[in-house]
């Protein structure tokens, strides 16, 4: 065991794996997470704890990892490539360790200007991939990136984001196949709603057996209203809605429901894709809803970590 | 050899016909690029500064062939103050000079006698000029009247794109010729982020995803095996964060 993260011994173990998200508040009362922990416990085996996304500025990922913790709630710290350079990322990467944090995922993060401090500096002294070598050699040779020794390693399972909606596809899927061999464990995708276009890139995935050398963990998101699916499509960098569930969301009497709906027809057939080790339930705003979801989808009682 | 162009150019109310001196030994490969700071922030630097007797000093290389700090750059803004100061009597003279080089020092010291007579100098030149032109008269305070961006090549009429940060150490064969670190948003050396859709970049629909240019290049010269490479961390003590860099040319070196 790399970590002995309950994510790890699940997928290790080839359950189906739910990951889902928290979003820490632009707030430094730290009730607010518990608050949003204790709603979506027993939901998810582990969650993302985001950092700073849309690069706007909210309580930090280390921190608001630490509260779930302490709520029992295993978290997958995000950290981004934007805002730090590598002697903040190793140091960072010790201290979460120290703490407790066995998950960690590493990302490019979303560009400052799409935030609230868009004259900001960008770092980028490292890229994810990068990022994901610097941590391996941390954890499996106990050495920083400089070749120091470090007393004790960090304990932390790596993972890395894919988005099949990149273009060109071949070249999503290369970049891909270089955080693996960089050093993630697991594999966060990108929300799918357009399930032509991931099969298309999954393909691609599957003819050079990347699926076998990682864990993929495939991303959905539940659209609570037309206006927040139009919102995403145009606002979110990455993200792929096609016109024909725009269209279901906007001719839905129920938008909720219809949402729901569409979300958790993905899931079934991404349960029944060989090589899918689970999903990613990203709720963007409306964690009410994970626990319906869950139900729905049958994933319900999670397996015992 | 020396090429001597002529160019004939609109100005606000007449035609300007200069001849521009071209030395073709000299002449600038890249191009430093740069924009004139917009008049009310000029005339706010000229004000703060005081003095009637205002020098508006240009330069022929870089920034004359981004239409930025060139002799008809320099003619149109001292018309600009003329206006600015008739309109608001302040009395203002103005002169002008276009250096060949501001970048250099023995251009700069033959204007020592305009210097003398000046109360306010204002640059035209790129912030390396400017920054000399100051070195030359240190007793002096010089205007920057341009905001200097990039390095860069032109690319269609009055538009100018970067091509290089001067990382320091320059790996570009392995991505087709493109520079990641200067034409993508992240300056990402491993492939894309997760906002390229459409060839675009995510921070604006107007700017190219410099990895899909990179992939297009490589596909076009039958090299996509590059983009398999895994690039290791950069050593960027190369580039601006180890410090102000200085590159000595010894030319009895390579022995």
């Amino acid at each position: 065991m790399k970590a002995d993260s309950i994510l790890e011994r699940l997928l290790e173990r080839g359950e189906f794996v739910v990951t889902s998200e928290i979003s820490p508040p632009k707030s430094a009362d730290g009730t607010k997470v518990r608050e949003k922990v204790r709603i979506l416990r027993g939901y998810a085996d582990a969650f993302n704890v985001t950092d700073n996304q849309t690069a706007i500025v909210r309580m930090s990922s280390l921190a608001a990892s630490l509260f779930c913790i302490q709520e029992g709630v295993e978290p997958i710290m995000q950290m981004t490539c934007r805002d730090r350079n590598r002697l903040a990322m190793q140091s960072d990467l010790i201290g979460a360790s120290a703490l407790g944090i066995r998950n960690l995922l590493c990302i490019t993060g979303d560009h400052q200007r799409f935030g609230n401090q868009p004259q900001s500096r960008n770092v980028f002294d490292l890229d994810s991939t990068q990022q994901l070598m610097v941590f391996k050699r941390m954890r499996d040779e106990g050495e920083l990136w400089c070749g120091d020794v470090m007393e004790t390693a960090p304990k932390i399972l790596l993972g890395a984001a894919a988005n099949p909606f990149v273009d060109p596809i071949e070249m999503s899927v290369i970049r891909l196949s270089k955080k693996i061999k960089a050093g993630a464990d697991f594999v966060q995708t990108q929300a799918i709603f357009d399930l032509d276009r991931f099969q298309e890139w999954y393909s691609v995935i599957r003819s050079r057996g990347l699926e076998k050398k990682t864990h993929i963990i495939a991303g959905v998101t539940p659209l609570r209203s037309y206006k927040a699916a139009k919102f995403m499509a145009e606002n979110i960098p990455g993200m792929s809605i096609p016109e024909e569930v725009l269209k279901r969301m906007a001719s839905a009497p129920d938008e909720k429901l219809e949402g729901t709906k569409i979300c958790l027809e993905r899931i079934e057939v991404l349960r029944d894709t060989p090589g899918i080790h689970g999903i990613h339930l990203m709720p963007i705003n409306w964690e009410s809803v994970v626990p319906e979801i869950m139900e729905r989808a049958e994933l319900l009682p999670r397996p015992s970590p | 050899m020396c090429v001597y162009k002529t160019r004939a150019s609109l100005h606000k109310r007449y035609i300007v016909l200069y001849v521009e001196y071209i030395n073709p030994t000299k002449e600038c490969r890249y191009l430093i690029i740069g924009e004139q700071k917009p008049l009310p922030e000029i005339i706010s630097m000229i004000e703060h500064e005081g003095g009637t007797k205002i020098l508006i000093v240009g330069c022929r290389s870089c920034v004359a062939v981004c239409l930025a700090g060139g002799e008809e750059e320099v003619l149109q803004l001292a018309d600009r103050l003329r206006e600015y100061s008739n309109s608001t009597s302040k009395g203002w003279e103005i002169s002008t000079v276009t250096l060949q080089r501001q970048c250099e020092k023995e251009f700069d010291r033959g204007i020592a006698k305009l210097i003398e007579n000046t109360d306010v100098i204002l640059s035209l030149g790129c912030g390396v000029g400017a920054q000399v032109l100051g070195e030359v008269y240190p007793e002096r305070i010089v205007l920057p009247g341009i905001n200097t961006s990039s390095m860069g090549a032109p690319e269609g009429r009055g538009k100018w794109k970067e091509r290089c940060v001067g990382c320091g150490d320059c790996t570009i064969q392995l991505s087709g010729g493109i520079c990641p670190i200067a034409r993508c948003s992240k300056m990402l050396q491993n492939g894309p982020c997760g906002g390229s859709q459409g060839g675009k970049c995510e921070v604006s629909p107007d700017r190219d995803c410099a990895w899909q240019l990179i992939y297009d290049r490589l596909r076009l010269k039958g090299r996509l095996d590059l983009l398999e490479i895994i690039l290791p961390p950069k050593d960027w003590s190369k580039a601006r964060d180890g410090g102000p860099r200085i590159v000595i040319k010894n030319t009895e070196a390579g022995r």
